[in-house]
């Protein structure tokens, strides 16, 4: 009689189903399809895909590939730490660092103007966090990931890694300005 | 080996000598795991209270870490075991198999437990329950972890076999109830995703004694998550199954169609496995395609098997209460629940935080695009606990307001304190996963010592909506540390000094469960439950407005292809 007990037909599975659970049960596959329609229609149609675009990379390479462009577009530095700020033309690609315990450089990008993000990490993971936008990406080592990013505001923003990366993890945050 | 038999006056259930004690010994285990976990609770939530921020930073991420690995891991697991053996021998009226190797299995359960504790305690191993690499934890903490996990494999093979005798034995008629269904289906998805489990932390294990090089660390996030995900399936299958337990234990309540709850749990050992994807999609290195497919095609057939759940527990709850007379208008079968009953409002409460807070938010975070909008902030912890502390512990809790008679033959004490401790724990652990998700929302980071960043040479500063979030977070994660500390200590005195309770006559042939007699009045027709498709309804209509906003607001970030 109850859910602790047997079935009380022996033949339960010929047993009709209720008019209302049948009802229920249509609502929500269809909406089940709807959701799964949702994911494919925004990579059609949508602003904000996440392009799997990575590559293997090493510790060294993703360095010297960041290096290359801090040295060719710096325009100043900042904080007692000098660290660089750099200013590279629209369209470019651009490599973010992200290492115990900092990200590295500083962009300044131009408004309405795409460029290719490279992620990757030198040690641990990190989190890649775009405030106050909220964008959150996972960040590994020995993996770069390119993302064609198009700021669509201006302002200061700060990233912070939301990663666990260990005990200075809460210093981790970097700087990128829009203008 | 020689056994007794003895049937509990109180709740009409049989109880085997052995599994009687080893269900005991589960949920005294899991109950201490419940314990060391909440006092950590304690150090996370005064520290992420930006007000009282009491911890230094090593000690928040020991606590941290020792918090999500007793809570997640030990304390769900011991309890689900107990439920493993309830839902075999107990309902199925019959002996354990093997009880050697179960009483085996179950030291080897702790001394993991204890030793990964060991580990965490010592300090250096503090990697949070994930531990993912390259961070490296001391060896005994993936050692203990590793001898856990075999004890609990061990004991669902023990489930299996006790399945098996009672068959041959002959000791139910008919096909095994849905509750052991559920639990049959919870020993399945373990099976799995121990297998699972072992595939990374043993390879771990050999690295941090420095036999193996390099742990590649999207491989171990997408292997280690076919553990960390599914075994929150076991979760909800073991959940899900106690609320029909309850159900039918307060109300009488007959599930509305066996054919359509069976199949729902089968959805869930097809589907769930593969759903681990959705902690991977904002990682590189996968493809859209491979994110979509595990994420909806697979996910959204447990999610849909959930939602079946979700209305088949409260349906069968009004039918049996419609067949009581509580006929009127949609809800009087609900107005004239018995809200006092803590097995019960424990039970509800649990349905509808898991409903509303944990599966909203957990399917809105799993459409790939979405989930960019709250990774790794601290919405996650804000969802969890809406599944497994609304959802799966605040349903343990309830139950064991059954079982303190039942199993342990003591009356519960202070009855009054019990009348609200669901409440005041569930309603509280409510506002906590809301305030959470509040912040997480605000860009909050999870595991994240100090949201002011001091010392950081370029800090960001939140919101004050943000601080505001977090504060509430503080205040209401108290409260709810009191339910639960208050439940603990009520349970514990009830089992050692609650009154003595009849303990039934000791038999040495099981008594064999018969058929029950058809339902009288003919089971074609059952009471209509026009209430909870309403309740379902404001679900639905809760759910797609939750979803679209938060399409509209990922639509306003920055260009990203
Ligand atoms: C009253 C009780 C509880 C309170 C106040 C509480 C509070 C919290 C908070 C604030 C966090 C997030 C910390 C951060 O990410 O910085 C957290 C993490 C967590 N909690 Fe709880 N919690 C409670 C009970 C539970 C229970 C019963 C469970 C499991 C059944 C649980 C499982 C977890 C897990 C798995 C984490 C994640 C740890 C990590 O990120 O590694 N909590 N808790
Ligand atoms: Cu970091
Ligand atoms: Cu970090």
């Amino acid at each position: 009689m109850s859910a602790i007990l047997p079935p009380s037909e022996r033949i339960w599975w010929n047993q009709p189903v209720d008019k209302l659970e049948l009802t229920w049960i249509s609502i929500a596959f269809v909406w089940a399809l709807v959701m799964f329609g949702m994911m494919i229609w925004w990579h059609a149609y949508g602003n904000q895909n996440l392009a799997n675009e990575t590559y293997r990379t090493t510790k060294e390479m993703f360095a010297a590939k960041a290096q290359a462009v801090v040295d060719k577009y710096t325009v100043r530095t900042e904080t007692e730490l000098q660290v660089p700020v750099v200013a590279p033309p629209p369209g470019s690609d651009i490599y973010l660092i992200a290492r115990l315990w900092a990200w590295w450089p500083i962009f300044e990008l131009e408004h309405g103007k795409t460029y290719t993000l490279h992620l990757s990490a030198m040690d641990y993971m990190h989190g890649f966090s775009l405030q106050p936008q909220n964008i959150n990406i996972q960040v590994h080592p020995n993996y770069e990931h390119v993302i064609k990013i198009t700021p669509n505001a201006r302002g200061t923003y700060s990233i912070v890694c939301n990663e666990f990366c260990g005990i200075g993890h809460h210093t981790m945050a970097g700087r990128l300005y829009v203008k | 080996m020689e056994t007794t038999y003895r049937i509990c006056p109180r709740s009409g259930l049989q109880f085997e000598d052995q599994a009687e004690k080893l269900m005991r010994f589960h949920a005294v285990c899991g109950v201490l795991s419940l314990l060391v976990g909440g006092i950590m609770a304690l150090g996370v939530i005064l520290t992420r209270w930006p007000a009282v921020h009491l911890l230094p930073a090593d000690i928040f991420y020991l606590v941290l870490t020792a918090h999500g690995v007793d809570m997640l891991i030990f304390w769900i697991i011991f309890f689900e075991m107990a439920v493993l053996i309830f839902a075999s021998s107990t309902l199925l009226r019959c002996r354990i198999a093997t009880p050697k190797i179960a009483w085996f299995s179950s030291w080897l359960m702790v001394v993991g437990a204890i030793m990964t504790n060991i580990a965490i305690f010592q300090g250096e191993s503090s990697v949070m329950f994930t531990s993912y690499v390259p961070m490296q934890a001391k060896w005994h903490f993936y050692l203990g972890l590793i001898l856990f996990a075999v004890g609990a494999l061990l004991i669902c093979f023990v489930f299996l076999g006790t399945l098996v005798v009672a068959k041959a034995e002959n000791t139910y008629e008919g096909s095994i109830p849905l509750v052991t269904f559920g639990a049959l289906t919870a020993c399945i998805i373990a099976i799995f995703t121990i297998a699972g489990g072992a595939i990374i932390l043993v390879p771990t294990f050999f690295w941090s004694i420095g036999y193996i090089r390099e742990i590649d660390t999207l491989m171990y996030r997408v292997i280690w998550w076919s553990l960390g995900h599914s075994s929150q399936q076991i979760n909800v299958s073991a959940h899900v199954a106690i609320w029909y337990a309850i159900a039918a234990i307060v109300f009488g309540a007959k599930p509305m169609s066996e054919k359509v709850s069976r199949t729902a749990y089968f959805l869930y050992i097809l589907f769930l496995q593969l759903a681990s994807a959705h902690h991977i999609l904002s990682d590189p290195g996968m493809s859209s395609e491979w994110k979509i497919v595990n994420t909806s095609y697979f996910m959204y057939f447990a999610v849909f098997a959930s939602m079946i759940h979700g209305m088949t527990v409260p349906g069968a709850i009004e039918q049996a209460q419609r067949l009581k007379g509580y006929n009127k208008g949609l809800f009087e079968w609900l107005r004239k629940a018995p809200w006092g009953n803590p097995a019960f409002s424990a039970m509800f409460l649990s349905l509808v935080g898991f409903g509303f807070l944990g599966g909203i938010t957990g399917v809105m975070m799993g459409a790939e695009q979405l989930n960019m909008l709250i990774h790794n902030t601290i919405y996650v912890p804000g969802h969890f606990h809406a599944t497994v502390v609304v959802g799966t512990t605040l349903a343990f809790m309830g139950l064991t307001y059954f079982l303190v008679p039942a199993l342990f033959k003591r009356e519960v004490m202070f009855p009054g304190f019990a009348k609200i401790q669901p409440y005041l724990y569930g309603l509280a652990m409510y506002i906590v996963s809301l305030v959470m998700m509040g912040a997480g929302t605000l860009g909050v980071s999870r595991r994240h010592w100090d949201m002011a960043f001091a010392g950081a040479p370029m800090a960001y500063e939140w919101p004050g909506a943000a601080y505001l979030m977090m504060g509430l977070t503080g205040i209401f994660g108290v409260v709810a540390i009191v339910g639960g500390a208050g439940w603990i200590l009520q349970i514990v005195l009830s089992i050692f000094f609650g009154k003595k309770l009849e303990g039934g006559e000791q038999r040495s042939i099981p008594q064999v469960l018969t058929l029950p007699p058809p339902t009288p009045g003919g089971a074609a027709h059952p009471p209509a439950t026009p209430g909870t498709l309403v309740l379902a309804l404001v679900f639905l209509t809760a759910f797609i407005l939750y979803y679209f906003v938060n399409w509209k607001y990922l639509s306003s970030l920055w260009g990203l292809s």
